[in-house]
This record gives C-alpha cells, structure tokens and sequence, in this order.
C-alpha cells in the first residue's frame, strides 16, 4: 500500500510539475491542482498507515489501548483541501477573466508586464 | 437542463437534501459529518435545482442573495468562538452544556461553530457557483 | 494566568470585516468602519508589543488544548513588534485607500478584504505552529490574490497569472516541506520540533525539508532566484494595494524564515551559507534591477528584492550584531516600503503617469510636499542619520566582525545602487522639467480633489514618515529591542521553555 501510494505520489508531482511548465494557462492550472493533491497525499502516507480506531479514550478506562489512527494528519488534509477548494475556485475565475481580457491562452503573449 | 423528470425530482430532492444537510450538520461532532460538509450538500441541493428550473427561479426561492449567508455565519462563528473568553478561557474552548438535548445531542459552543461554518460555506460555494454560470 | 490579549490583534480585524460585509453595497459606511478597525487593531497590537517588549513570551492555547497538541498563539519580542508594526501600515494604507479606492472596487469588498488581509498578518506573526502559520499564509495570499486582481484590469490579470502561480507553488512546496517533517518527527509545534531536531539521527532528510521550506519562504519573500514574479505584478494594483504588498507581504516570508530556521535549522553550516549566498546575490540583483527601471513603483519593487537580501544576509551570519541590524532592517523597511509605495500614488494622481519621463517638476510645484517625499525617499536609501544607515551599520559590522568580505561588497554596492535609483527617481520626478502629454494629463486628478481630500491622502504618508523618523531617533532604543530579539532568537531555548515548560 504504502509502495503504491508513494509511486502515485511521484506521479502527480511530476505531471504536475511537467504541466505548470506548459505555455497554456488552463495546463497550469490542472497542474497546481495536481500539485495540490500529490501534497495531501504525502501528508497522509507520511501520518503512517494503519488501520485504527478513533483516538477517543472511552469513559470507563485512562489511556488508549486499542491501534489507533493518528488524527492529525487527517485534520491537516481536510484543512488543506479546504482551502484548496477556494484557491483553485478563485484560480479558474482569474483564468477566465484573463483569457477574455487578454483573448489568448498562451503565457508567453502575457508580458506586456514584464516590459521596462 | 430542461427535462421533465429532473424538474420534478429536483422539486422533491430539494427539501430532503437540505433535511440531509442538517442532520450531517448535527452528528457532526464525534462522528463523520459536520459543517463544511453539511453545507456543501445543502449547496448542492440549490445548485440541483437550479440546474432543473434555471438560476432565476431558484434565486427567486432563496429570497435572499447566498452572499449575505457569509456574514452571518462568519459572525456565529465568531461569537461562539469568543464566548468562552467571558469565562476566562481561551478563545474557543469548547463549552458544553450538561443535560444533552433530545434531536440534537449535547449542545456546545463547538455547535454553533459549524453552525457558522455551514453557513458561510453555502453562502460561499453558491456565490462562487451562480457567478461562474452568470457569466455566460 | 491566560494571555487573552494575545488573540486580539487577530480578532478585531475579523471583526471589522464582518461588521463591515453586513453593509456590503454601501461603501461609505465601509470606509469609516475599515478607519476604526485598523485603529483599534493598532490599539491591541501594541498593547501586545508594549507587553512582549519586557522580555517575556507570552503562550495562548485556542481551545484549551495544552502544547504540543493544540494550536498554540505564541508572543515574543519580535512577533510583538511586527504584529504592532503591521498594524500601523495597515491603518495608513486603510487611511489612503479610504481617500483613492473608488467606489467600483469598493462595491466588490475592497475593506473587508483588506482587513482578512491584516487578520493573517498578525495571524501568522503570532502562530506557533507550523501547520498553524501555512493557513494564515493561506488567509494572506487568497485575500491579496483578490486585491491585485480588483478591478480586473488588463496588467493587472497578465501580473495576477505570475503572482498567483508562483505563490500557489510556493504553498505546495511549504505542505511537503510540512510534511516531511512530520513524517519524520511527529509535530507541528515549532517548540516541540526544536527539540527533537537536535535528537534526530535523520539529519540528510530534516535538511531536505528544511530546503523546501527555503525555497518555500524564498518565493514568497523574493529572494534570489525567485523573485521574477514581484517586478512583474507589485505595479499593477491601485498604489494602497502595492503599498501594504510591499510593505508586509514580502516580510511575512522574511519573518517565517527567522522563526523557523533560528528555532529549527540554523546550526547546519551548509543552510547557512546557502542563506547568504543567495542573500548577496539578491541584494545586487535586486538592486542592479532599480537601475534600469523607468516606472517609479517597479524601481521600488525592485529595492524590495534588493533588500530582502539584507535581512537574509542577517540570518545567514547569524551572529548577535548580525540579526539586530537584520531585524532593525525589517522594522525600517516595513514603513520605508509602505511609505515609498504609497509617494508612489500621490506622484501618480499629481501627474497621470507612473512613469519617469511623464513626471517631473513636483519641487516647483509642491515644495512642501517634495520635502516630506525626500525624507522618505532618503530614509529608503539609508542616509545618515535617516531610519535606513543604521542598520546597514549593524549589518556592516556583523559582516566586518564575521570577516565576510563579499557580504560587505555586498551590502556597500547594494547601498550605492539603491542611493543612484532613488536619486534617478529624485532627479526625473521633482527637478527635471515635465513633459506633459495631453492624455496622461487626463488621468492626473490631484487638482480636482478639495482640501479634504488631500489632507486624507496626505496623512497616511505624514504618518508614516514621522514613525521612520522615530526609529532613526530612537535608533538606540530600537537597538536594543532588537538586541532583545536576537538574544531570544539565538537560543531556543527560551522560546521551548515558555511553550512547553518542562516539569
């Protein structure tokens, strides 16, 4: 499992990476969107694997005895894809107004900004 | 979209959906659920609709525009956040009642914070979603 | 004993942007509402900052939840200080922009946004938590995304495309540098993953983390070589918005690479002196950049890149001299910038352009004005005995006592380079004679604007200029709470022990 999900991890992070170096905006934005995902992933693998219950100590005893699963990394994920939920929402908005502002899709005809 | 069975269905779907979205609200504390998710269903309810009988009539139907959902949940969250500190414990301590309430459980400040956050995240997702299909 | 008033600086501007989003059409009851909320935020913050000033560190747990399991706000002397510091700019630029952000944009909530903007500021400042401080960059970079876009102007959706890629990769390279280090030591809590650093055997993969984090923050402050997106997006914006961007954003990095590299990588020789070389060589870039400017505000976001590198440089050497000038920079450089961008406008509503060779003969004009611009503009360059000379001069001897040579070479060419920018901008915009050109004379709307008005726009300037002539009077006292801050930067310790008290 864990050999599976770091090879899928790999992969999103380079196709994301070959994808933000593309010229056209929409690419660029699937491709910080897999970025995105590859980086929830990581957190998950890394939080450790295991199938556990919910950390909650029962009323009747002290500590915890059973496997737990480590709440964090999931707390952490949901945070994550939360707020990458409204940044990629705002990104394809500005990828919208700016291809009918500018009339292309390509970046390199983006730098009038760029100009002295 | 404009066929009659989702017309209909969607007439239907939508009161359930929204009775569904309050019920994750509620369990949401110990069990999988919650505000962010209550109300991403409760969007989808709106947006359902408004896919069958166009954006009008469901704007129609909220009265309200979905943007003014932010505040209001933002200022729900933000005093069931600041209430414990008039107990002089830190900014959102979560304060439980004792006796648990029959439908909703155990209240607590925690409550009323996902309550907020449901709130905004209707209001948000629908904003984000009526403007993308405004804009032809 | 609860430091309840830690949480203050955070809450009030979110406060405000409620309040302020019930009168969501009505952007003259904004206006006032947005004037109020920055003061009383100022008001709390430095409550903070008088407090943390003395020495102490003060620990709030949201939610109850001891550390290291709880999110945890944490006040020390340099979070004090900056979180009363942001504040300040942030009430200045809300003065300007109540005065020039129109009505259109102010109908698409301009003012609350600008307020979420100071809740991450300060957020991030006082967060103890490394997890904690990614989201208030996240609450920091989705409202700056949507006040450089405003407007939704041609430049300024080409700047937004660099701005909003490159700080978007910027946060995913932070969440894996985040998550390689939990994976490895099993925290967030900055405290608590102090301490186990130095009982990690993993020292090769806790320096790859530490280079994502690097590259992470590098983005985000515009260190060498990653600064190609500011030039390109920092001058498209109304002149409030470049002014709190350049002013802050920038120095949220600068401040995260302090925090978390004084309590988490120093020690490693070779993140040190990756640090400084890349410190340098953005000090000469940034600063050769100036030079072949012609539009005022991409000289000055050019100054930015070139004196990041003066703060990075400071953090590199690492020794005491070396972080009080590096601190006493950031201090310096948070009013210069917000102050230098903000001139920037006023130039542009006197003359309709932000170009050089359009502008010219403000001292004719305006000689009282121009004044109050040159000890601005000169306090940037770092005259004696203006605000910038004296921490170039604690740097200077840090490197000299260090026996740096190249980052003496450094910081002297920067300075020189910055001092023939700020001259070029003194010698076209006040002296030469102006070119007037009939449609760049329509956008000038300075002499259409009643007293009022100008008084409005001025202020914040006026303001902003007296606080730099304060930190160049009171230089010795800002000295020495500086040194306050590298001695508690320069030993963990002290930070862990207020976290986490051990029993």
């Amino acid at each position: 499992m864990e050999i599976l999900l770091a090879v899928t991890i790999g992969l999103l992070y380079a196709a994301g990476i070959f994808l933000i170096l593309r010229r056209s905006m929409v690419r660029l934005i699937i491709g910080l969107i897999l970025l995105g995902n590859g980086a929830n992933l990581l957190i998950f693998l890394l939080g450790r694997i295991s199938k556990g219950k919910p950390p909650i100590i029962p009323e009747d005893s002290k500590v915890f005895t059973d496997l737990y699963a480590d709440p964090i990394p999931q707390a952490l994920i949901l945070t994550a894809i939360v707020i990458s939920f409204g940044l990629q929402a705002y990104a394809i908005i500005l990828v919208k107004r700016a291809y009918r502002v500018t009339k292309t899709d390509d970046l390199e005809e983006m730098i009038t900004t760029d100009e002295l | 979209m404009n066929t009659i069975i989702l017309k209909t269905a969607s007439k239907y779907l939508l009161p359930l959906l929204l009775l569904f979205s309050v019920f994750i609200l509620l369990r949401g504390h110990y069990l999988p659920g919650g505000g962010f998710v209550g109300g991403l269903v409760a969007a989808i309810a709106f947006v359902l609709h408004a896919f069958a009988n166009g954006l009008p009539e469901t704007q129609r139907l909220m009265r309200i525009h979905p943007g003014f959902l932010m505040p209001v949940g933002l200022a729900i969250a933000f005093l069931s956040g600041i209430f414990p500190m008039l107990f002089d414990l830190p900014f959102m301590t979560g304060m439980w009642k004792k006796d648990p309430i029959p439908v909703i459980g155990s209240l607590g400040s925690a409550l009323f914070f996902d309550i907020g956050v449901y709130l905004v995240v209707i209001g948000s997702s629908l904003t984000i979603l009526f403007t993308i299909s405004e804009t032809k | 004993m609860i430091s309840h008033f830690l949480i203050w600086p955070i809450l009030l501007p979110l406060l405000s942007a409620i309040v302020m989003m019930f009168f969501w059409s009505k952007p003259r009851e904004q206006r006032v509402i947005s004037v109020v909320g920055h003061f009383f935020t100022l008001i709390s913050a430095i409550f903070v900052a008088t407090r943390t000033m003395k020495g102490d560190i003060y620990t709030l747990f949201a939610g109850n939840w001891e550390a290291p399991y709880g999110i945890v706000f944490v006040g020390d002397a340099l979070s004090g200080a900056l979180v009363a510091l942001a504040s300040f700019s942030a009430l200045a630029v809300s003065i300007f922009s109540a005065g020039s952000i129109g009505n259109g944009r102010a109908s698409f909530g301009f003012f609350p946004i600008l307020q979420f903007l100071l809740m991450g500021l300060n957020g991030s400042f006082l967060a103890g938590d490394l997890f904690n401080l990614y989201v208030w960059f996240e609450v920091i970079i989705i409202s700056s995304f949507v006040l450089i876009t405003l407007g939704s102007e041609k430049a300024q959706l080409e700047g937004a495309m660099k701005y909003v890629t490159m700080n978007l990769l910027a946060s995913i390279i932070f969440l894996t540098g985040i998550a390689m280090l939990y994976g490895l030591l099993g925290s967030l809590n900055l405290a608590d993953l102090s301490r186990r650093i130095a009982e990690s055997p993993d020292i090769g993969l806790i320096n790859t983390a530490a280079v994502l984090l690097l590259v992470g923050f590098g983005i985000k402050s515009a260190l060498f070589p990653m600064y190609f997106w500011l030039p390109a997006s920092y001058h498209t914006p109304p002149a409030a918005v470049s002014a709190i961007f350049g002013g802050l954003l920038t120095k949220v990095g600068v401040y995260a690479m302090f925090r978390v590299f004084s309590l988490l990588f120093i020690d490693d020789p070779f993140i040190r002196k990756t640090i400084i070389i890349l410190a340098i060589l953005s000090m000469i870039a940034g600063a050769l950049g100036a030079m072949v400017q012609e539009n005022i505000r991409k000289i000055f976001s050019y100054l930015i890149i070139s004196h990041i590198g003066f703060m990075f440089a400071g953090l590199g050497l690492f020794t005491e001299l070396a972080i009080i000038g590096a601190i006493f920079y950031l201090f310096h450089d948070i009013i210069a910038k917000t102050n230098a961008f903000l001139i920037s406008g006023i130039i542009y509503k006197i003359r309709g352009s932000f170009r050089l060779e359009n502008i010219g003969g403000l001292y004719n004009q305006f000689p009282y004005v121009s004044i109050l611009f040159a000890l601005a503009l000169f306090s940037l360059v770092g005259t004696p005995p203006l605000s910038g000379f004296w921490p170039k001069l604690y740097l200077l001897q840090g490197a000299f006592a260090d026996l740096n040579a190249w980052m003496m070479f450094g910081i002297l060419l920067a300075s020189l380079l910055t001092l023939l920018a700020v001259v070029k901008i003194w010698i076209a915009a006040f002296w030469k004679k102006p070119q007037v050109r009939k449609e760049i004379q329509e956008r000038a709307v300075w002499h259409t604007l009643d007293q009022q008005h100008k008084i409005i726009l001025l202020t914040p300037i006026i303001m902003l200029t007296l606080a730099s002539l304060l930190l160049a009077f009171y230089s010795s006292e800002v000295g020495s709470l500086a040194a306050l801050i590298a001695q508690q930067l320069s030993d963990p310790r002290i930070y862990i022990e207020a976290v986490i008290p051990t029993p």
